[in-house]
């Protein structure tokens, strides 16, 4: 499968990061991050909790804002421009560790919504949209429950639905499974191992290491706001080189 | 027990069972409810004789009321020193007490009928699933033509006024993409220039399809209270809102502006704002303008309870997640989109108890504007009725009266709520 994947990607750049910096007040959460990545990429970003892996992904879509450095996403360059913002963030999908589902609206408007007021689509052809997504992570009889009346697995499932209701270029996944029943978890990696065949270029923060040997082309270790190691998975798990890494993986793998 | 008694398979997964058939019906109520042990079952006999003796002792001033006489005294001799309440001073001063004692009796049938176009108004507000969307449009007329119904005069006045607020809307609508508290504050300045101007539009047609104009000062009675509460529930809730946005905004020029206004008047009493509005706010005038006294105290109450509104709201925006910002952001909504769509319909679901707290407190508060001589119901009781020589001295009948009116009018309010929550409720907690 990794030699049939290899081949979607493209030599376009999809997310271009150049000597990024971001603090929250005097800390300095990232530091110096450089990271080019290619369309339809699948990238796993791991590291310990306070690494800074989520605020990367963050960065991108611009729920964070960055002090330093130059990220470009999809041939836009993201500055403090709201209209700048807003083009890239309708182009990029993110799917939650909590899932945010608007818990107010049923699965159906949840998914319909950005596209009829952000796309300006038509509200039956939204909806035809949504449905086909749902049918595509197997939760279309779900379509007018309210959110708060499904698994968390389900949840989940639909908030992967709602951001590719979007047609998204590029997806951020922050940690997606971190706050699922173990037994829920594999419908999930399910549905995105999917996403990743189709060819979408996806920047995962996860702990799930099969999946990352499974769907990555590209694993990358960050520790302390900075890129420690990114290598081929097969390389990263079998031949890490920073000590940094080894014991990380000693740590997540050892039992 | 041994040890290899530890292990165990199941070999059939037990069926769903019925949960064990308990006896129900009002025996069962009784005994929990009422007599559960000896010392329940005492309160139970004392309080049920309490309530006992309450309903004999004031039944007969029910039963024995006089609902017709033209005077205490007569009131007096038909009891012949039976115990009974003189209800004739409500059925003899009946249209003051709704209306106020200036208003032109042969138009009381056009406060009437804004009032019930007011249900029809309020129904596709309250009742959105049950009437059609249409009907907003008659909602949206409906302060206009109340408006005109009540006061009279030229009907170009409110039409202007009506024309203001479509300004304010369009200048809205093409601000709002560059900053929509920025653009709020324009189209209200651009409604209030297009009034200003109008005014000289409107001031030497008077006559123009005009009905006979009735002053501010000939209103009063329950009519009052009803006008003020409705306008100034409906006025501060938006109000409230913008407020309570405002003061969550990244720009500090909005957000202080907000946060002063909020603080301030909170920190005042609501009396001191009706004396501003009756007394000191004329000094700020240019003489000779004539600024009506009601408006004055609509934008007075309507400043109060919007600064409580605006802090109930915060209340409800702090309670939502940041996950839902993020959401809303993560898929390209912009700011006003994410309010409207996202962020209030949850607030103000979590805001509606507080919410109706204060709308009801708002009503009831009305009454206080008696103290700066208007002839609301309090101030009707208080001066017209209880001063004339027939009723001087009747007043259980006529306060209890007022209880009555604004009790059916906040427990509806709070029934109205209550079930507006639940319709709402799509966590399935």
């Amino acid at each position: 499968m990794a030699a049939q994947t290899q081949m979607n990607i493209s030599d376009q750049v999809a997310v271009e990061i150049t000597k990024m910096n971001k603090w929250y007040g005097a800390f300095h959460v990232l530091r110096d991050i450089d990271l080019t990545v290619y369309q339809g990429e699948r990238i796993v970003i791991a590291g310990p909790s306070g690494s800074g892996k989520s605020t990367l992904i963050r960065c991108i879509n611009a729920l964070e804002e960055h002090q330093k450095g130059k990220i470009t996403v999809d041939g836009t360059l993201l500055s403090n421009d709201l209209k700048n913002i807003d083009k890239i963030r309708s182009e990029v999908g993110m799917v939650f560790q909590h899932f945010n589902l608007f818990p107010h609206l049923t699965i159906m408007e949840n998914c319909t919504l950005a596209p009829i007021w952000v796309r300006k689509t038509p509200k039956r052809e939204a909806e035809e949209v949504a449905m086909h997504f749902l049918e595509k992570v197997k939760i279309p009889e779900q379509a007018h429950k309210y959110p708060g009346q499904l698994s968390g697995g389900q949840q989940q499932r639909v908030a992967i639905a709602r951001s590719l209701c979007m047609r998204p270029r590029i997806m951020l996944f922050d940690e997606p499974t971190s706050a699922l029943d173990p037994e829920m978890i594999s419908e999930v990696l399910d549905t995105m191992i999917q996403l990743a065949e189709e060819g979408m270029t996806m920047l995962c923060v996860t702990h799930e290491m099969g999946f990352a040997r499974k769907v990555a082309n590209r694993v990358i270790f960050m520790d302390q706001g900075q890129i420690v190691e990114q290598n081929e998975p097969e390389e990263f798990f079998n031949n890490p080189q920073s000590d940094r890494t080894k014991l990380f993986l000693s740590q997540i793998l050892g039992h | 027990m041994g040890r290899d008694q530890l292990a165990f398979v199941r070999k059939h997964m037990l069926p769903e069972a019925p949960p064990p058939a308990t006896q129900t019906g009002a025996v069962k109520w009784l005994r929990e409810n009422l007599f559960s042990s000896p010392g329940n079952a005492l309160l139970t006999i004392v309080s049920a004789y309490v309530v006992f003796q309450i309903i004999v002792s004031t039944a007969p001033w029910f039963i024995n009321g006089v609902w017709e006489s033209p005077s205490l005294t007569a009131c007096r001799e038909i009891l012949e020193g039976k115990m009974g309440g003189c209800f004739a001073v409500l059925t003899e001063r009946w249209n003051q007490l709704l209306f106020g004692f200036k208003y032109p009796s042969e138009l009381y049938w056009r406060p009437g009928l804004a009032f019930l176009l007011l249900f029809i108004a309020a129904a596709p507000v309250l009742f959105g699933k049950v009437f059609p969307r249409k009907m907003l449009i008659f909602t949206g007329l409906y302060p206009f033509i109340a408006y005109w119904l009540i006061w009279g005069g030229s009907l170009l006045v409110p039409v202007f006024a009506l024309l203001g607020v479509l300004v304010g809307a369009f200048v809205y609508s093409r601000m709002v993409t560059v900053n929509a508290g920025i653009a709020v504050i324009v189209a209200f300045v651009a409604a209030l220039v297009f009034w200003i101007l109008s005014g000289y539009v409107t001031a030497p047609m008077e006559n123009v399809m005009a009905i006979e104009a009735v002053a501010s000062r000939d209103m009063g009675g329950f009519m009052i209270n009803l006008m003020l509460g409705v306008v100034c529930v409906s006025l501060s809730l938006p109000l409230g809102i913008l407020l309570a946005l405002g003061r969550q905004s990244s720009m500090p020029i909005i957000k202080w502006i907000c946060v002063v206004f909020i603080e301030f008047i909170r920190g005042v009493p609501l009396i001191t704002l009706l004396f501003v509005a009756n007394v000191v706010l004329a000094y700020f005038l240019p003489p000779g303008t004539n600024f009506d006294l009601i408006l004055r105290v609509i934008i007075m109450i309507t400043m109060f309870s919007s600064a409580y509104i605006a802090e109930v709201i915060r209340g409800g925006l702090a309670a939502l997640p940041r996950g839902q910002y993020e959401a809303a952001d993560s898929l390209g909504l912009d700011y006003a989109q994410a309010m409207q769509l996202i962020i209030l319909p949850q607030a103000l679901k979590i805001s509606i108890p507080g919410i109706v707290n204060v709308a009801v407190g708002l009503f009831k508060d009305t009454t206080l504007v008696s103290v700066i001589s208007m002839f609301d119901i309090v101030g009707m009781i208080r001066g017209p009725i209880l001063a004339s020589s027939e009723w001087n001295g009747v007043y259980w009948e006529l306060f209890g009266f007022a209880c009555v009116l604004f009790f059916i009018t906040c427990y509806g309010i709070s029934q109205y709520s209550q079930w507006l929550e639940r319709q709402l409720r799509t966590d399935h907690r």
